[in-house]
């Protein structure tokens, strides 16, 4: 298991580095919110996904769709803005979907997939599925009315559905106890009627372990679940580079996330021959992607016009 | 006539219906044969049932598949859109469109842009209906006509029946239709009555209707003007004006060809808007059929809308907020005279209220 949640964690951590690196070259052509740091939130709780369970995120997505097994080569050419991209070059970064995986869109609006989630799993408990949904969003979200509105909506129709958010603390530079008059988002969960609970340190073990327990429960038809998983954002809101020399947040706040950093302490809990099969099988596979994206062609021009409806 | 435009019934039609009884058949008929659909919205299964045009279904269908909301406008709206991505066919209802300013970010943000920019791998197969209020002192917030800024928008249909039999068969085609639909209703069209199929037909988007054929001008009514205008068109047969009626049902997507062929043979457009003028429906039709018959024809054109102020309550200057048969009939005979002549037509009671009859 350790093995695997690695593999999970190590991959995305340099799949982004990757992106990370290749930015500069302006051969990307989308913005990039780079999950690094919080790779442990999707990793943890998708690891206690079934096929069949679906997902919905945000525009800090790639984690969430790699974690859930949405294809790698065509995230990169999405990235490229390719044809060969998971939404053939028309969707980005921010609009990342892979529906056979069960990663049903990612939205550049705060909170916007939310409500989406919660009707999914209207669906899901209308057809009697043994599935679920689970909503990822940030802190900021909370914010919105969307969310109150959706959580409601959920308690009352008892669905199949986990609401997960990804504490990063910031909205892009503006910390939560600037923007929340009470910042406990777990009481704020529960006075809708959800069980809530917090997991602290990005922990990704604490958290696939919680996870694999409220997502049996809500498989029994219990309702609807809340987890507030701490975390925290090691890059800038959207590019490839740093953001403390704005002075907003301090290295200093910074160096406890990344002296608890979850990848590196997975890859000290397998065996090191393991673990070098792990790391080249992934890099092999990260440079055959981008070499995809980078040889994909580009949509036809007849592309500007398809898709605006369904015939 | 313009092949696209709405032909025969497809079938005779042997009864009157309601308007409300014409989108309560259609939503019944849609629930009978597809599990799919759904209904939902603000007391949609209360005792008053939304006019009475849910009326019967929750019996029928029961409290899952058609249930009153919380009043949380916004996440209903996603709610649907989820229920949409997961293959079911969600009508969500709205018993005033003012209230789908609540909305807009699902259906701008999300309904209309899914398909797109997920590269065709979801469609959102939603029909959202919506009543645009009117007297009574409806006021401000419950008498607007917001379609033009729907139609503003890539991915969404707007379609806009004034007729009992559109009414069911516009409903019909929007449930089906794998795209996000928003479905406009005139509080007062409600009270129509008309020649309605009793099995299921479709009228299908993109195709308007000439409801009365006439030479020297066009009018083109939308929703609940469609009902004024053809009024109009008898106050201006009484002194000898022919006016052509073209009722454009579906707004987006929005049938240019029926209406340009219309104004190339009067040479005259008056269109008039349920909403106001400024960017409105009646502006894009102007525009639209302009740029197709420059170079064939001079036209001379005319929008009627809301005047350009917060709708008021009290009768006296809601009275003149709107347009209606004989300040729409005084505008037409001016522009077919090409001046300012000052008539107004004498009120005649026998215009005042058009019973639509069919077959179209």
């Amino acid at each position: 298991m350790h093995a695997r949640l690695y593999q999970a964690l190590y991959r995305i951590r340099r799949v982004e580095e990757e992106v990370a690196r290749v930015y500069p070259t302006d051969r990307i052509k989308s913005p990039v919110h780079l999950s690094i740091g919080q790779e442990a939130v999707s990793v943890g709780v998708c690891a206690a996904l079934q096929p069949q369970d679906v997902v919905f995120g945000t525009y800090r997505g790639h984690a969430l769709y790699l974690a859930k097994g949405g294809d790698l080569r065509a995230m990169i050419a999405e990235l490229y803005g390719k044809v060969t991209g998971c939404a053939r070059g028309k969707g980005g970064s921010m609009h990342l979907i892979a529906p056979q995986a069960g990663m049903m869109g990612a939205s550049a609006v705060v909170g916007t997939t939310i409500p989406n989630a919660v009707g999914y799993a209207y669906a899901m408990k209308l057809r009697r599925e043994h599935a679920l949904v689970v909503s990822f969003f940030g802190d900021g979200a909370t914010e919105e009315g969307v969310f109150s509105e959706s959580l409601n909506f959920a308690v009352l129709k008892k669905l199949p559905i986990l609401f997960v958010c990804e504490n990063n603390q910031y909205a892009i530079h503006t910390h939560q106890r600037q923007r929340q008059g009470n910042p406990d988002i777990c009481e704020r969960a529960r006075a809708f009627g959800l069980p809530a609970e917090r997991i602290e340190n990005n922990d990704v073990l604490a958290l696939m372990e919680r996870s694999r327990e409220v997502t049996a429960t809500i498989r029994s038809g219990m309702g609807p679940h809340f987890l507030e998983v701490m975390t925290y954002r090691w890059t800038e809101h959207v590019g490839p580079g740093e953001d403390f020399h704005l002075g907003h947040r301090s290295d200093a706040e910074a160096r406890p996330w990344r002296d608890g950093d979850q990848v590196r302490r997975l890859a000290m809990m397998i065996e090191p021959t393991e673990r070098r099969r792990i790391e080249q099988e992934v890099e092999a596979e990260i440079a055959a992607a981008f070499a995809f994206g980078e040889e994909s062609a580009y949509p036809h021009e007849c592309e500007l016009a398809e898709h605006v409806f369904q015939d | 006539m313009s092949a696209k435009m709405q032909t025969a019934l497809p079938r005779r039609a042997t009864r009157t219906l309601s308007y409300v009884d014409a989108i309560r058949e259609a939503t019944d008929q849609e629930m009978a044969c597809d599990p799919k659909v759904l209904v939902f919205g603000l007391d949609v299964d209360d005792p008053k049932a939304i006019q009475g045009t849910t009326r019967g279904l929750l019996a029928k269908y029961g409290p899952e598949r058609i249930f009153g909301t919380p009043l949380s406008e916004d996440a209903m709206t996603g709610a649907a859109i989820g229920m949409a991505l997961a293959g079911l066919r969600p009508i969500h209802v709205h018993i005033r469109m003012d209230f789908l300013m609540l909305a807009m970010n699902q259906l701008v943000n999300v309904a209309a842009k899914s398909r797109y920019m997920y590269g065709g791998k979801v469609s959102v197969p939603i029909v959202v209906r919506s009543m645009i209020g009117k007297s009574w002192g409806q006021g401000a917030q419950h008498s607007q006509g917001l379609y033009s800024m729907f139609m503003h928008v890539p991915g969404l249909k707007v379609v806009a029946p004034a007729t009992p039999y559109d009414a069911k068969g516009c409903l019909i085609a929007a449930i089906r239709d794998d795209n996000p639909v928003l479905y406009v209703e005139h509080r007062l069209l409600h009270f129509q009555h008309g020649q309605v199929p009793e099995g299921s037909f479709t009228v299908k988007p993109g195709k308007a209707r000439v409801a009365v054929q006439g030479a020297d001008v066009t009018l083109v009514g939308i929703s609940a003007m469609q009902v004024e205008c053809l009024a109009a068109q008898q106050y201006l047969n009484d002194i000898g004006i022919s006016a052509e009626v073209i009722d454009p049902i579906w707004l987006s997507p929005l049938d240019v060809d029926t209406i340009a062929e219309s104004v190339e043979k009067t040479g005259r457009l008056v269109v008039v808007d349920n909403g106001w003028t400024m960017c409105g429906a009646g502006a894009e039709i102007v525009a639209q059929v302009a740029e197709r018959l420059m170079g064939v024809r001079d036209v001379r054109v005319q929008r009627l809308g809301f005047a350009p102020t917060t709708c008021p309550t009290t009768p006296a200057l809601e009275a003149l907020y709107y347009p209606n048969a004989r300040t729409i009939a005084a505008a037409a005979r001016d522009l077919v005279e090409g001046s300012k002549t000052g008539w107004l037509p004498d009120e005649n009671p026998a215009f005042n209220t058009v019973e639509f009859k069919g077959p179209f």
